[in-house]
């Protein structure tokens, strides 16, 4: 005899109704409400206030936005980004191997060049370069210890603040990526070397046809930052007038005294380059992402749309 | 008579202050399944890396097809091979580890096709048709295009063994190739040894199978505490041994 049959017929339960007429109601979060209605508000009176505030000048913004000079700051900024990030993780990468070497020598020069360069302000690592040439007038290429020389370069010539802006945002982040590059390698299964040289591989082969492809999917995430950060770093080499970005913007406040609407237009400009940099960033995740989960791999575009159908009602109603 | 394919004589080799192997004496001949047996810790494992130089030696003579393995001989002494040249040796001898160890960037076909084409210079389609034909022989033509995480444990163990095979070795190592493995997937990785070893493939197979090196195995060696302890005929060794040491461990495991 079952429990349901005690019970008499005018008091039905939920299982005697079927589940399917239930309605299950969710908590209510009245208070998710309010703050969301405040914060809000808040939003909107603020940037109504900045709007409509006089002395924020957005005509000026407007007439420096895509001014040639903004443009000229711009295109120094985008390069010496990319050529920072090139030097940083060919030279971070070379680092890291040295660092993971077992010769001593090699071990101990890559640790002291990390402790250097990541154990000094970046701003005096920018205005070192840029004044480097007082510690040495004239670089040469020769024979050491003899007087013979193949090329003599002038270092003032050779240093401009280009070259020093570069040398200074390239091996500071060296010294960085050569961490992120490091535990990289470190993240990938002994297991995978011990495969790849039981086949025959050599050990420079195995390293880049087998590990560096699976370190790449641990260093892409943090690298991406760098790149993101870089950008923004690059703002420092005003102080030795590079011609980036933020040095010409200084350079019209400096005349117009407009700084706060000049300093709008800097910020928009990093804010649309960092946004355009995260996608790169999720293509390559993607790119060395292969192979790590059991389903098929779905772009982030088509994930985004697949999450907003979940939201849909009727997408809803049939997961149920 | 042909020289053995592998020959071991008081093969040391010590970590720090523990000895792992303390004088091992070992001869597999062409065509044959050794089978290395023994409690963990008894240094079979230590002594089949070190076939292959993933471990280094620190005393005796190992070696391969009549060749030592990682060191040149001058005068008395041995001198290691740099790595370059130690990976050409290895290109000979294929081995097949407990986890496995694909590469999980690439595909079931790219796994088998790496080492033919980066190490052996194989053309990529001749690569690509042999490897396709070693998925088949180990029973997974249709995973060619499945990433090892796609795979259950028991199929990416016979990727592994394709991958092995894929350069052509004279000699293939198996380090417990199925003790990863659930037990209803030992099976088919136990039926493709098996029939490797019918081809006539020379093989040394670190296992904790009874049944299979009784089967399959032509001398059954039992380690521990790195030496050998007693050698044989399977089916004398691990049925009925003549050692203390051997039925206390048969018991055990059986």
């Amino acid at each position: 005899m079952t429990a349901t049959a005690h019970r008499s017929p005018s008091t039905p339960t939920a299982a005697d109704t079927g589940s399917d007429d239930l309605i299950a109601v969710p908590v209510r979060h009245w208070g998710r409400w309010i703050a969301a209605v405040v914060a809000l508000l808040s939003l909107i009176g603020l940037v109504g206030s900045l709007a409509k505030n006089p002395n924020l000048h957005w005509d000026v913004v407007g007439h420096y936005l895509f001014a040639d000079l903004i443009f000229d700051g711009l295109v120094t900024t985008l390069w010496l980004t990319v050529a920072a990030m090139a030097v940083g993780l060919a030279l971070g990468t070379l680092v890291a191997i040295m660092r993971l070497s077992t010769n001593p020598v090699l071990h101990g020069l890559s640790t002291l060049f990390v402790w250097l360069f990541r154990g000094t302000p970046l701003l005096v690592q920018i205005i070192f370069w840029a004044y480097a040439a007082a510690l040495y007038k004239h670089l040469m290429i020769g024979i050491p210890f003899t007087t013979i020389t193949f090329v003599e370069f002038d270092t003032n010539q050779l240093l401009t603040p280009s070259i020093a802006a570069l040398l200074a945002l390239g091996l500071n982040e060296a010294a960085y990526a050569s961490e992120i590059v490091r535990a990289g390698i470190q993240s990938v299964d002994p297991g995978q070397a011990e495969a790849a040289h039981s086949l025959g591989m050599k050990p420079a082969l195995a390293m880049r046809r087998i590990v560096l492809p699976q370190a790449m999917k641990v260093i892409i995430p943090p690298m991406g930052n760098e790149t993101i950060n870089m950008l923004k770093t690059t703002a420092y080499v005003s102080v030795i007038a590079a011609h980036d970005l933020m040095s010409n913007i200084q350079d019209v406040y400096a005349q117009n005294y407009q700084v706060i609407p000049m300093l709008v237009v800097a910020a928009l400009w990093y804010l649309a380059l960092t946004t355009v940099l995260s996608v790169p960033q999720a293509w390559l995740e993607r790119r060395y992402g292969r192979g790590t989960s059991r389903s098929a791999h779905v772009s982030p575009l088509r994930r985004m749309f697949v999450g907003v159908a979940d939201f849909l009602p009727s997408n809803r109603n049939r997961k149920g | 008579m042909a020289r053995p394919m592998v020959h071991a004589q008081g093969v040391r080799k010590h970590y720090g202050k523990l000895d792992v192997l303390k004088g091992i004496d070992l001869t597999v001949e062409r065509g044959q399944v050794c089978c290395l047996l023994g409690p963990s810790g008894s240094g079979k494992s230590t002594f089949l890396r070190c076939i292959n130089h993933l471990e280094k030696v620190d005393g005796g003579r190992l070696s391969v097809d009549g060749e030592l393995v990682g060191y040149r001989q001058r005068g008395d002494r041995l001198h290691e091979m740099r790595e370059s040249e130690v990976a050409e040796r290895r290109r000979e001898i294929g081995m097949v580890f407990q986890r496995f160890n694909l590469f999980p960037h690439l595909t079931a076909l790219e796994n088998i096709m790496e080492a033919p084409v980066r190490v052996a210079k194989v053309n990529s389609s001749t690569a690509k048709a042999e490897a396709q034909m070693l998925l088949a022989r180990v029973g997974l033509g249709d995973r060619a295009d499945h990433y090892p995480a796609q795979l259950s444990g028991g199929q990416q163990q016979r990727v592994a063994i394709a991958r092995a095979l894929a350069m052509k070795p004279k000699l293939m190592l198996f380090d417990e190739p199925t003790s990863a493995l659930d037990p209803e997937l030992v099976g088919d990785v136990l039926d493709v040894m098996r029939d490797l070893a019918a081809d006539g493939m020379t093989m040394v197979v670190v296992t904790h199978e009874i049944g299979f090196a009784r089967e399959v195995g032509d001398t059954a060696v039992f380690m521990d505490e790195g030496v050998v302890v007693e050698a044989g005929d399977p089916r004398k060794v691990l049925v009925d041994p003549e050692q203390e040491r051997t039925k206390a461990f048969l018991s055990k495991v059986l």
